[in-house]
């Protein structure tokens, strides 16, 4: 494609796909005062015992090559600033997306000659709330580059198709019903800001495919794998969605 | 800790889980927010006896009093697994006058006993935060023992659109 | 070792009522839920908490199952002189986890 074409494309996806950017909110913004009070307070927000526990990791020599992701990244609070923020990122060997846990397996297996840490353990939730932590409050800027865009299509696809036993598509709800009350839960647009979330339902840390495996089940789907490149495609075209909008990992929802 | 919780909870269709529950008893509702409380359905209570008989232990014969002490939940919980909770008695700790203790019941979780806290003098204000799990509405209700012997009493109601999962 | 995040001032004024507020990881396992055999998951919680400045209790909580998992406790203490607060959590196996923080009074 000319070059000069490539910015009003993406202009255009985003335009698109972002129809009212102004009315979006983020599950903090629709959450009432005790959650969000929990969220802001840093010794209230559980999520920071995670933070606390990546902290350490962080520092800790692991795998054959003995390296701490401090040894290679040095102070997270300047080499992981806006990192989070940016994931699903391009991986042009794999020549596909991976998210941030994935991201963080990598430099595992690769820079540390470690195991992969498994999903949703308290190893990754932590290191993956530790480095998302450090984009607070910065705003979600997923590469709009052109190689993303059919997994873009994809996910997008994901989200407006009908599925499970209840033939519902996300959008019917995030898009079309969000604010109303479903079963004792408010729907929230479904932006996903703030991962990975402490979710009070959980009482734990949990990550945004978790999240998707919750909505999922709930419509008598069968949730996607944990790292399939579905999910992939779905967490990134909701990055893309709430392109923007501030972090606010780790977040507290109900 | 334990993340993949198995065990009995009420599941709401997105609320909660990875367990998969009859598909075909689901109904989706849609309505406005707010008006989803007039679905509450309050099951019967296991415990407000037990209560009573809790608080006759802490108090025996002494009266009772209302007022001094503030119970401050929020009215209306989005979820019953983490209520935040604050009590605070008015008292101007001192030697000669303080809280000694705090007890916090509750009616319908199964046991009627949330926290008790011990204060004095050094403590300087009679307050103490906290979160809770809430099985289902009901009353929350603080007793106050002060340094003289007696007890002040103190509560609050609150709505739980979603019950604490491990309680049920 | 669980982790624990606890805020209070560094420096206070003598007199001054300083809050506090504490938070560890606990799963606080009620007792009353099953496990996928329908087995009952055995109740584990915290079940006291003191806080201690130099030496003097000067704050005791007794807890139980309603308390939500991962407890948090804000509550209040007179600075009265520089030394070492004390915050130590009990749990049903008899297992006590201990942190100290130093705060410097003038
Ligand atoms: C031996 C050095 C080394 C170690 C150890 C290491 N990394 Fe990396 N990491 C790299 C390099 C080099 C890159 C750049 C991209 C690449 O690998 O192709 C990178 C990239 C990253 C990225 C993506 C950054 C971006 O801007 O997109 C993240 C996140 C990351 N590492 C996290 C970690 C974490 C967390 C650990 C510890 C568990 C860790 N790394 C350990 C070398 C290392
Ligand atoms: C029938 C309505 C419904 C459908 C369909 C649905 N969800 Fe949800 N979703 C919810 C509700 C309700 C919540 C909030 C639950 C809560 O607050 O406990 C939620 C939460 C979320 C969140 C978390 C937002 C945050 O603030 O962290 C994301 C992300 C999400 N959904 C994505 C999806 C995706 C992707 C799909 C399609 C695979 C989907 N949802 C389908 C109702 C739905």
């Amino acid at each position: 494609m000319n070059f000069l074409l490539r910015p009003l494309v993406a202009l255009a996806t985003t335009i698109a796909l972002a129809a009212a950017p102004d009315e979006r909110r983020s599950g903090y913004d629709i959450a009432g005062p005790e959650i969000r009070a929990m969220q802001d307070d840093d010794t209230a927000n559980p999520g920071n015992l995670w933070v606390l526990q990546g902290e350490t990791l962080w520092g800790k020599p692991t795998g054959a090559a003995d390296r701490s992701c401090a040894d290679c990244h040095g102070d997270a609070q300047m080499t992981m600033k806006g990192v989070a923020a940016r994931y699903p990122a391009f991986d042009a060997v794999l020549a596909r997306p991976l998210d941030l846990e994935q991201r963080i397996n990598q430099c595992r297996t690769e820079h540390q000659k470690a195991e992969p840490l498994a999903w949703e353990s308290e190893d990754l939730l932590a290191v993956t709330a530790f480095v998302a932590r450090q984009s607070r409050g910065l705003p979600i800027t997923v590469s709009a580059s052109l190689e993303l865009r059919p997994f873009l299509a994809l996910g997008k696809q994901l989200f407006e198709q009908r599925e499970g036993q209840l033939n519902l598509s996300c959008s019917q709800c995030h898009d079309d019903n969000w604010g109303k009350q479903l079963a004792g839960n408010l729907i929230p647009q479904g932006h996903p800001t703030g991962y990975p979330i402490y979710r009070l339902q959980w009482q734990s840390l949990g990550s945004l495919q978790r999240r998707l495996r919750n909505c999922m089940t709930g419509l008598r789907a069968e949730p996607f794998e944990y790292g399939a490149p579905q999910a992939i495609a779905l967490e990134f075209y909701l990055m893309e969605r709430a392109r923007g909008m501030p972090m606010d990992a780790p977040a507290v929802r109900p | 800790m334990v993340r993949e919780r198995s065990g009995r909870c009420s599941f709401s269709a997105f609320g909660g889980g990875e367990g998969s529950t009859s598909p075909t008893r689901r109904r989706l509702l849609f309505v406005t927010a707010g008006a989803g409380l007039a679905l509450l359905v309050p099951p019967a209570d296991a415990t407000e006896a037990a209560m009573a008989e809790a608080i006759r232990q802490l108090v025996g014969e002494a009266p009772l009093e209302p007022g001094k002490v503030k119970l401050e939940l929020p009215s209306i919980v989005e979820n019953g697994n983490t209520v935040p909770l604050t009590v605070s008695v008015e008292s101007p700790m001192t030697e000669a006058d303080h809280v000694e203790s705090i007890h916090i019941f509750n009616q319908k979780n199964p046991q009627p006993f949330v926290a008790a806290v011990h204060l004095g003098p050094r403590t300087g204000k009679a307050y103490v935060a906290t979160r809770i799990r809430l099985a289902d509405s009901q009353r929350i209700v603080a007793i106050a023992k002060l340094s003289d012997g007696s007890f002040r009493s103190g509560g609050a109601d609150v709505i739980v659109t979603l019950a604490a999962c491990t309680e049920q | 070792m669980a982790r624990v995040l606890i805020n209070l001032p560094q420096r206070a004024k003598r007199g001054d009522i300083m809050e506090i507020k504490t938070l560890i990881q606990h799963p606080m396992e009620t007792g009353y839920r099953l496990d996928n055999k329908g087995v009952a998951i055995p109740r584990d919680i915290i079940n006291r908490f003191t806080c201690t400045y130099n030496g003097d209790e000067v704050f005791q909580a007794e807890l139980f199952p309603a308390i939500s998992a991962n407890p948090f406790l804000a509550f209040s203490t007179v600075a009265t002189e520089s030394g070492e607060l004390v915050f130590s959590w009990t749990d049903d196996r008899g297992q006590t986890q201990t942190e100290t923080r130093q705060i410097t009074v003038e």
